[in-house]
């Protein structure tokens, strides 16, 4: 009697696995996101990245502790090492009882430019061996103006499996309804601490309301950092130029060859009307051998929806610091009127 | 004649400073250590500059303690001293950390063990300067007096001529600024479950908001001042006066001209993203857009 029930509850739990719920929240802990800051922080300007560990529950994706990874220089040798650094440091940390399930990676960008097609290709790395990774990003330049920048990023499904099967045609995009937008999904971040730091935070703050972070806030200067944003910007709008005459130059050629095309299927029937009147057989309709029949190959979509992928956040940024200084000048005024 | 001497260490160290990090990773190996263990021991990283010891990083390291006898695993301390280093070489061995109130008997040896380890992984670095003797931090994670107590030592031996006495553990001044910390913003910190982190704007109304209640308690206090309710001090009356006097002094003429210029300036390039984001969504349809054949 115990059997068969044990049995039909393992049956019930087994088959409910099937279905893993969509990731809704990522829940970092406190430690972890010291940890990515102090990391970030100290090699900035330069992009450093490491590994989040932690737990996959339900439709929470909890990060509970990460270790960096050394800045690995362009040497081919240094690769066997990376991997052996990796295994020591799972190992050590299993014997310390920290979570050792890797569940992504962390990586500090400048300005917001990480989208990039390394990313892309990390992603489905990860994705191979993990069942749900999500990449965390933080932009120390972004977390200098008071805001706290981290990022939970993940591929969406379906441009995974168009990245796949490595087909990025506008016929494919358009049938999935795929656009720039979809690429990335944003999933938002959940803060949790135990008990004891708490406990630890709450006497160690101190006296004062007002912290380092409001400092950073409501500094006047913000004009480096927008200067730098609108170069990046610029850039970019420079990159996206060239990828529209790219596809211009494709869909000019693609006429062109349909017009040669015509023109020359034109010329077989006339000649072999011709033929039918001289009684011999007519030649066939087509001629793979010819060069105006040989397809042109579509340009792939996935650069240009990646430059405006980061085009778009540059706007945001920009949006987002504009609103404040618009606070921070009002703010002078009052103080100044007074 | 025999006279208790102090030897001090070859170059005193004056102070120590700790971020917020080490404290958040001792409390999680605490709150992860194995059950039949009554506190957690582990190794303090960082660098030391002018008598300042600044503890940047900690790991924690397995250990086995019983009345009479403490060992730890020296293995591992050196191959996680040989990871970290991969990743910050600058991050050198400045200490050790121990969970629970106080410094207990175990705790010399274990300081005995660092002080070798710390000359030997000196001799690896060839850096003579840094002839700094361990530090040894407590932190307090049983809130025995009802608050949290979290303090730093340095050993000192004393020696009854030529004799070696005992090992003093002497207090040193810990700074727990957390300027670190503040900049994530307490609030986030602070409480076990944030729901979301609070974008641009949100921070913007908070840190407004707390300028505010600011601005609200110096007026209160000069009003008491003024009307005798409260003390007068002079230090706080100059600071009030020097606060003031560092408004720059501009004209209302030339102060709008510069206002408006900035005003200007942030409405073209909000109007200038916009626009940028019209021609990504145009150019998007075309580049997708269907062929005609």
């Amino acid at each position: 009697m115990a059997n068969t029930m044990a049995r039909s509850f393992l049956q019930a739990v087994s088959s409910s696995e099937e279905v893993a719920p969509p990731l809704r929240v990522v829940q970092m802990e406190g430690l972890a996101v010291l940890k990515i800051i102090k990391h970030c922080n100290e090699f900035s300007p330069a992009l450093v990245t490491g590994q989040l560990l932690g737990l996959d529950v339900g439709s929470v994706l909890e990060v509970t502790n990460c270790f960096p990874f050394p800045i690995r220089e362009e040497d081919e040798e240094i690769e066997a090492d990376g991997a052996n650094y990796q295994l020591e440091m799972m190992r050590c940390l299993r014997e310390v009882n920290v979570d050792n399930n890797t569940i992504g990676w962390y990586q500090s960008t400048l300005l917001g430019s990480f989208q990039t097609v390394e990313l892309i290709e990390t992603f489905m790395n990860y994705q191979e061996n993990i069942r749900r990774c999500v990449c965390i990003i933080y932009d120390p330049s972004r977390s200098s103006q008071g805001a706290l920048a981290l990022k939970a990023l993940k591929l969406t499904d379906s441009f995974m499996d168009l990245h796949r099967k490595n087909n990025f045609t506008g016929e494919k995009l358009r049938e999935k309804k795929l656009s720039w937008v979809d690429i990335f999904e944003e999933i938002p971040i959940k803060i949790s601490n135990p008990a004891l730091i708490s406990a630890f935070m709450t006497e160690l703050e101190p006296e004062s309301p007002v912290a380092q972070c409001d400092y950073d806030r409501l500094k006047l200067s913000t004009a480096p950092y927008m200067e730098r944003n609108l170069e990046f910007l610029i850039d970019c709008m420079e990159d996206l130029s060239s990828e529209q005459n790219k596809f211009q130059y494709y869909y000019r050629s693609l006429s062109r060859q349909q017009a040669q095309q015509q023109a020359w299927l034109q010329k077989r029937r006339v000649e072999n009307m011709a033929r039918k009147a001289a009684g011999e057989e007519p030649l066939p309709e087509e001629d793979p051998s010819n060069s105006i029949f040989k397809p042109i190959p579509e340009p792939s979509h996935l650069d240009s929806y990646l430059i405006t992928n980061q085009i778009s956040n540059y706007c945001n940024q920009i949006n987002g610091v504009a609103g404040q200084n618009f606070s921070r000048l009002y703010i002078m005024k009052a103080l100044h009127e007074n | 004649m025999a006279v208790l001497q102090f030897f001090p260490p070859s170059s005193p160290i004056v102070s120590a400073r700790l971020h917020p990090v080490v404290l958040f990773n001792i409390c999680d190996c605490y709150v992860r250590r194995p059950d039949q263990a009554d506190r957690v021991i582990g190794t303090l990283l960082g660098s030391v500059s002018d008598g300042v010891v600044e503890i940047k990083n900690s790991y924690a390291v397995p250990h086995n303690e019983s009345a009479d006898q403490v060992a730890l695993d020296v293995e591992y301390h050196r191959n996680m001293y040989l990871s970290h280093l991969k990743v910050n070489p600058k991050e050198v061995l400045v200490g050790w950390f121990s969970t629970g109130f106080g410094v207990s008997g175990g705790s010399s040896l274990i300081h005995d063990f660092y002080v070798k380890e710390l000359k030997d992984s000196v001799k690896d670095l060839k850096d003579a300067q840094n002839s700094v003797p361990p530090l040894h931090l407590t932190v307090d994670t049983g809130f025995r007096n009802g608050e949290a107590s979290i303090k730093a030592y340095v050993s000192v031996n004393l020696s009854l001529g030529d004799r070696p006495l005992a090992a003093q553990f002497q207090e040193i001044p810990l700074d727990l600024r957390m300027i670190e910390a503040e900049r994530v913003g307490f609030d986030i910190l602070k409480t076990t479950v944030v729901d979301k982190l609070p974008n641009d704007l949100e921070g913007m109304e908070a840190s407004m908001e707390r300028l505010y209640a600011l601005i609200d308690d110096i007026y209160k206090y000069v009003d008491d001042a003024v009307e005798g309710r409260a003390a007068l001090d002079n230090d706080i009356g100059r600071f009030l006066a020097d606060a003031l006097a560092s408004v720059p002094k501009i004209s209302p003429a030339a102060f709008d001209k510069v206002f408006n210029d900035k005003i200007q300036d942030n409405l073209a390039l909000v109007y200038l993203s916009s626009l940028i984001r019209a021609q990504l969504g145009i150019a998007e349809k075309l580049n997708t857009a269907a062929q005609i054949l």
